[in-house]
């Protein structure tokens, strides 16, 4: 069988801008895969690429086999666009009827399809609600919903949870592994790490239209910094001579401490009897991992929402 | 502050297009219709009154009336109906085929110069249109100038007094309520206009949030989205139509109900022509702020010159004739038909034909520029 996604050397420029710059990407079935990347480094154009709304210049896009924007290739989706794409004047229930009959759902596939959205979104006690005056999170529930009513098998999903507070976010993200609980391959775009690393199998990393790096958050942590941890101390106002001390052993000064990148994490208590010789007052000290946006700051130089 | 706040104002307003068309573009595009209408840019070519003569008494004395009459400049006199280029002339127009005439709305007013006018001053009879209700006036007020001419005056010595004049509304004679369809018409139209270009604007307001890539993303093509949005729009100014000629029979007697086969045809035809209109409007527009300021200066010109605001019999020729590439021209002409010459459904094929073809070939226009919202 054929895999949910298959993109080969995509090429997309926009007059003098290249967008994508031959990306080659696959999805395997019931995988998650977290599109990580700035503004601007053509996530969503890759997304707008799998759901036919772009032309890419060079390369193919398959989605099940199938060539993006076939018949086939758009039953086997569901997109939810980063903007509210839906119908502010018309309620939450009236919303879902038409997306799901632009989807060809009639009757009562499509009353049952409706009442499963409306629960999924934990939106059946508003369903009767105009879109206008819902909350910034329902909305966003209603907008994921109405991509989804189809039930497809390859879901996209970009930056659903833009402009959400926490609660609502949390919400969303249940919502995604209830979806991976039955099954269903997604996509998932962000510049939010903490989410790629909560709900994705793999991550590609994007900048500047190229996925810099790609694999599972281990495997690119692994990859970018081997098994090495960061150690982070702080010491009492005044310590005297930090810099010179910290730089003598391979650290820098940042965010107001000493900052070190060791080979093991074992070497925290050399560096703290060092530190007690020395005189200096340490009063506190962290010991980290790696994270995807540490990743990305080694590849690009930059932060992720820079 | 003061000055701050006044350049502010101006800066965004140089940058806000609608508004700009707006303040400055519209108000020069009506004074120009209106000046041109009333005849300040054309000055002496004012519009003439066509007026049929029938002379009946064939004496010298009638024959010198028709000659004054033909002389008027205020009047567009005829005895007999245009050939059209190489054909012989037509017969001269009798008391009936004149009367048809102005039934047909060929022309407002007939004359007809009855036999022993010459003798013993039978009257003028004057059968007019009141669907125009100028123009009998203006040729009765003519004919009363011409009879006290110094030829006439004598000749009504020897014959027996002064002229005598008899007017018949021959078209709106047995009408409860003359005007009220033209108005209908007129007013229903501008406002399809703005409804139409509303309804199409809805295509820019789901592209600008996104809901018509979603849209096209799932089993709906182009051409199914514009037809889908065109028949909302053609329902939706059927509906208002129907509302407004409704309210014109209740409040003001208009005969909707023996008039509903060539109501229901011309409120499809001008309905689906404005529909494509409103596609058309917004798959030319970059954005719905764009789309209104354009709307509305298209749908005020063309009502304007289409005769919505101002009838079109009291306009110069070339307006009259530029009125026709307006919607509104030939929905009030069609409507007219219905309501006030009682003509049958068929003799709407003009005006029928002219707007679902325009409406047909301008949905194909608007599909074609529809394609920039297919695929990036």
């Amino acid at each position: 069988m054929a895999d949910p996604l298959r993109i080969e050397s995509v090429v997309k420029r926009f007059g003098e801008v290249t967008a994508v710059a031959g990306i080659s990407l696959e999805v395997a079935e019931r995988n998650c895969l977290g599109l990580l990347g700035p503004n601007g480094a053509g996530k969503s154009t890759v997304i707008r690429s799998i759901v036919g709304r772009v032309r890419p210049d060079a390369g193919s896009v398959l989605v099940f086999g199938e060539p993006a924007n076939s018949a086939a290739a758009r039953a086997a989706l569901g997109w939810v666009p980063q903007e509210l794409a839906v119908y502010p004047l018309l309620t939450a229930r009236e919303n879902l009827e038409a997306f799901g009959r632009y989807h060809g759902l009639r009757g009562g596939a499509l009353r049952g399809a409706i009442e499963w959205c409306l629960e999924w979104a934990a939106l059946a006690d508003r369903a009767s609600a105009p879109v206008k005056t819902l909350s910034g999170g329902m909305k966003r529930r209603l907008n994921m919903a109405a991509g989804l009513l189809h039930r497809p098998r390859l879901v996209l999903l970009d930056e659903p949870t833009a402009g959400v507070d926490p609660q609502s976010r949390n919400r969303i993200f249940e919502m995604i592994e209830m979806l991976r609980g039955e099954g269903t391959t997604v996509i998932y775009t962000t510049h939010y790490m903490e989410e790629a690393e909560r709900l994705c199998d793999r991550i590609a990393i994007m900048d500047h239209g190229q996925v810099i790096a790609e694999g599972t958050k281990d495997e690119l942590v692994a990859r970018a910094f081997g098994g090495r941890s960061d150690i982070m101390m702080r010491f009492a106002t005044g310590a005297p001579g930090v810099e010179d001390w910290a730089g003598a052993r391979g650290g820098t000064l940042a965010e107001g401490g000493a900052h070190f990148t060791v080979e093991r994490p074992t070497e925290i208590g050399a560096l703290l009897d060092a530190a007690a010789r020395e005189g200096l007052e340490v009063i506190d000290v962290t010991l980290r991992r790696p994270n995807l946006e540490s990743v990305f700051l080694h590849l690009t130089g930059r932060n992720l929402r820079e | 502050m003061i000055a701050t706040i006044v350049l502010t104002g101006f800066r965004a307003l140089r940058r806000d297009r609608g508004a700009f068309i707006l303040s400055f573009v519209l108000p020069i595009v009506f004074f120009s219709i209106f000046a041109i209408i009333f005849g300040g840019m054309n000055g002496d070519k004012t519009a003439r009154v066509s007026v049929l003569v029938v002379d009946e008494d064939r004496s010298a004395t009638s024959e010198r009336l028709v000659g004054a009459l033909r002389q008027e400049p205020s009047l567009a006199a005829s005895t007999r109906p245009d050939a059209k280029k190489g054909q012989p002339e037509l017969p001269e127009y009798m008391a009936a085929s004149a009367e048809r005439a102005v039934r047909r709305g060929d022309a407002p007013v007939a004359l007809i110069i009855p036999e022993g006018y010459g003798v013993n001053r039978k009257p003028i009879r004057i059968l007019h249109d009141s669907s125009d209700p100028v123009a009998g006036q203006v040729v009765a007020g003519m004919l009363e100038k011409i009879v006290m001419m110094p030829w006439a005056v004598l000749a009504a010595r020897n014959g027996g007094g002064p002229v005598a004049i008899e007017m018949r509304d021959v078209v709106g004679e047995n009408k409860r309520s003359p005007m009220i369809a033209f108005y209908a018409a007129g007013i229903g139209v501008m406002f399809l206009l703005f409804t139409a270009s509303a309804a199409g604007g809805t295509l820019l307001d789901e592209a600008e949030s996104g809901a018509l890539d979603r849209i096209l993303s799932a089993r709906v093509s182009m051409t199914t989205l514009l037809m889908g949005k065109m028949a909302y729009c053609t329902l939706l100014a059927c509906a208002q139509l129907t509302l407004m000629f409704l309210w014109g029979a209740a409040v003001f007697h208009l005969e909707l109900f023996t008039h509903l086969p060539g109501f229901v045809v011309m409120t499809v035809a001008t309905s689906f022509a404005v529909a494509s209109f409103g596609m058309l409007l917004a798959s030319l527009s970059r954005t719905r702020a764009q789309q209104a300021a354009v709307s509305t200066l298209i749908i005020l010109t063309m009502s304007a010159i289409g005769g919505s605001m101002f009838p079109r019999f009291l306009m110069p020729p070339a307006m009259k004739t530029a009125g026709l590439l307006t919607f509104n021209a030939w929905a009030i002409d069609g409507y007219t038909k219905v309501f006030w010459r009682d003509e049958p459904v068929l003799h709407l094929a003009p005006q029928v034909g002219v707007l679902i073809g325009a409406g047909v070939v301008i949905f194909l226009i608007a599909r074609r520029f529809a394609r920039r919202w297919e695929y990036t």
